[in-house]
């Protein structure tokens, strides 16, 4: 996993509530068995038509909005089903960051194993980025280091981020060659326990 | 005295390996659920750093997402093909047990675990699905994992989590007739919202549910997800140990009595505090519909569909909106007088043998509607034994349903069982999201007994009043 310390990036914005992950990647694309190759999918039902042509009303599909690497959402973002193509596919398409005003638990906790930042900003802060992000060309940075995101015109805020995971993505661990140092309490649990 | 502590506190501190400051718990997991859809990349992580599965023991496989219904061993699809083949070879090279597509242990993976009484009161389970919640019927800690906490809990038997807040969903006084646990859930659900439970870990009390039966419990459960909480489960009772005496996997004679003994410890001490409470009344109660996109978009079978103007907020009413162009609707319009084309019972939330026995009360004698294709898909290979020794295929197919195979089915269409576009579905199934069951195909979730009902008339109508009319 790749570390993400600072980033700096252009912002699409999608500004929907509730995005479920059925959305993110339709089921059709999880026959596969490999981990990459996702990010052609990504909203595909969304972003094309019936005839597999891409919907020009699609955000994600504005020449402007080309090469955005922050993805800025409605609350509830990733809500629905555990699938972790869904951050497969929104980091193959390019995505570093997401912002939003809420995720739902399995999606941010799968974002964490895949190095990608999701950012829980407060709706007001949302809804401004969703705004200036209309105009073209509108980047903002993100330190989680320090746990801010700022832009050229002096809009910025800090946002919250338990230690660990904090930690996993500055890193870019390898999560179970870290737990498997923890063997020895493994093994004295198993040991000891009822079962 | 001890402070009292709910069942979520005690499973916790049970299952605590490893705990410092500044990280989440290091928790044991108990049983791994494994299906083909969301472990192939997983196995491939631990053959690349050359990982062993740890306990194969505790780890059980079946083959569900994927599976054809008419004829379950040809599979058309070769992607869907290879997905069931890669799970084989995983298993017989990690020394996995697998209920294959042969195999009578088969079927949708949240269906058959408490079937082979591997899910027990006070364990901790995880499989790479969401509706794991199911299995918290039982009194276990259940939750959904993605792939790489898949990977990551086959090879250490543990994950990293940090300790859930707690939230009590209290159901006051008792259903009405006709009214099932599925409405119970989607009704939470319609009042409190998609996200009420993000964060927290539920659990369900009150009389109505203590009045359940454990395939009832299961489905309140299993859509636990769709109101945001991870898990959601039920202090184990008498009904519990019931269900469980002689299955499977759980201890024999003496010993049963003894893990009875232990589960009783479980249920939550009289004045323990939950982060949350919030509380619904069992007898306000109706059959439930949903109109829209997500399954909080839901209303009773007696009301109208929803208007952008009943709300303020611009976000609402532009979600309203894209619902309803979406399913097809108009604003006000009550939800009985929506024709439907389509009607499905399976699922891991309405799929076992007291769903079908119910649903197939409701037609008996009765034809399904000339204008709709109707099937049936067990939730599993034994649940569809069962049902044909008892003869409900029979009454399925004299109605002109489909009694179809075992597996997830229509529920999310990964196998040839898709809804085609604009067309509309009374589904058992837990989601309504756009695309679900095909692209395009529009969706309303229902109790069996309510998609059974659609089935004969073709449209929405209450089973409450349906069932009371006499069979012409």
């Amino acid at each position: 996993m790749e570390p993400l310390r600072i980033h700096q990036g252009l912002v699409v914005p999608l500004n929907r509530p509730n995005i479920d992950t059925d959305q993110i990647i339709p089921k059709q694309f999880l026959k596969r068995i490999e981990r990459s190759g996702f990010g052609q999918f990504l909203f595909y039902n969304w972003r094309f038509d019936d005839q597999g042509n891409p919907r020009p009303d699609f955000p994600l599909n504005a020449p402007q909005y080309k090469g955005a690497s922050i993805l800025v959402a409605g609350e509830n973002f990733g809500c629905g089903s555990s699938r972790e193509h869904a951050p497969w596919a929104v980091q193959d398409f390019g995505f570093k960051v997401i912002i939003a005003p809420s995720y739902a638990d399995i999606f941010k906790n799968n974002c964490v194993k895949n190095g990608i930042l999701a950012i829980q900003a407060n709706e007001e802060q949302v809804q401004i980025i969703m705004k200036k992000a209309e105009t073209e060309g509108y980047t903002v940075t993100v330190n989680l280091e320090e746990q801010v995101v700022y832009d050229h015109d002096g809009f910025e805020f800090h946002f919250e981020i338990a230690p660990y995971p904090k930690e996993m993505l500055l890193n870019g661990w390898d999560e179970i060659g870290v737990t498997l140092t923890y063997e020895e309490k493994i093994k004295q649990y198993e040991l000891s326990s009822i079962r | 005295m001890q402070t009292p502590k709910t069942i979520i506190e005690k499973i916790w501190e049970q299952h605590v390996v490893h705990r410092e400051e500044g990280k989440p718990d290091l928790l044991y997991i108990d049983l791994h659920l494994v299906h083909e859809v969301t472990s192939p990349q997983a196995f491939d992580g631990l053959r690349l750093n050359g990982r062993k599965v740890r306990r194969p023991d505790l780890t059980f496989a079946t083959m569900d997402h994927n599976i054809p219904t008419r004829q379950r061993q040809v599979i058309h699809d070769p992607i869907s093909k290879k997905q069931i083949d890669t799970l084989v070879q995983n298993c017989r090279e990690f020394g996995i047990t697998l209920a294959d597509l042969h195999h009578p242990d088969n079927g949708i993976v949240h269906v058959i675990g408490p079937e082979l009484g591997l899910t027990q009161p006070g364990k901790t389970i995880v499989c790479g699905d969401s509706h794991t919640s199911t299995h918290g019927a039982f009194g276990a800690l259940a939750f959904g994992i993605g792939t790489s906490e898949v990977e990551h809990v086959l090879a250490t038997q543990t994950l990293w989590q940090a300790k859930p807040k707690t939230l009590n969903v209290k159901v006051n006084g008792r259903l009405g007739t006709g009214v099932t646990a599925k409405d119970l859930i989607l009704a939470i659900i319609a009042k409190f919202g998609v996200k009420f439970g993000t964060g927290y870990v539920v659990e369900y009390t009150g009389e109505a549910i203590r009045a359940m039966s454990m395939e009832e419990r299961m489905t309140v459960c299993n859509m636990s997800i769709e109101g945001g909480a991870r898990a959601g489960l039920i202090s184990p009772d008498e009904t519990t140990f019931n269900y469980l005496r002689g299955r499977r996997y759980v201890p024999q004679g003496a010993a049963f009595e003894e893990a009875v003994a232990r589960w009783k410890a479980l249920a939550t001490d009289e004045g323990a505090i939950y982060d949350e409470v919030i509380e619904i009344n069992a007898d306000e109660v109706a059959p439930q519909v949903t109109w829209g996109t997500n399954p909080g978009m839901c209303i009773p079978v007696t009301a109208n569909v929803p208007s952008p103007d009943d709300t303020d907020k611009p976000n609402e009413k532009e979600e309203i909106q894209r619902a309803l162009e979406y399913m097809g609707l108009k604003a006000g319009q009550p939800i009985s007088s929506v024709k439907i084309d389509h009607v499905f019972i399976g699922s891991c939330t309405n799929s076992r043998l007291s769903d079908l026995r119910k649903a197939a009360e409701v037609i008996r004698g009765r034809k399904v509607s000339p204008s709709v294709t109707a099937i049936v898909v067990p939730g599993s290979f034994s649940v569809k034994l069962a049902a044909e020794q008892e003869g409900l295929d029979q009454v399925f197919k004299e109605a002109g349903f489909e009694w179809r195979e075992a597996g997830c089915s229509m529920c999310l269409g990964m196998n040839d069982d898709i809804i085609p576009s604009g067309e509309r579905c009374a589904s058992t199934s837990n989601r309504n999201f756009e695309g679900r069951q095909g692209k395009g195909a529009r969706t309303h979730l229902v109790s069996p007994e309510m998609a059974a009902a659609a089935a004969i008339t073709g449209r929405f109508v209450d089973v409450r009043t349906f069932t009371a009319q006499e069979v012409r």
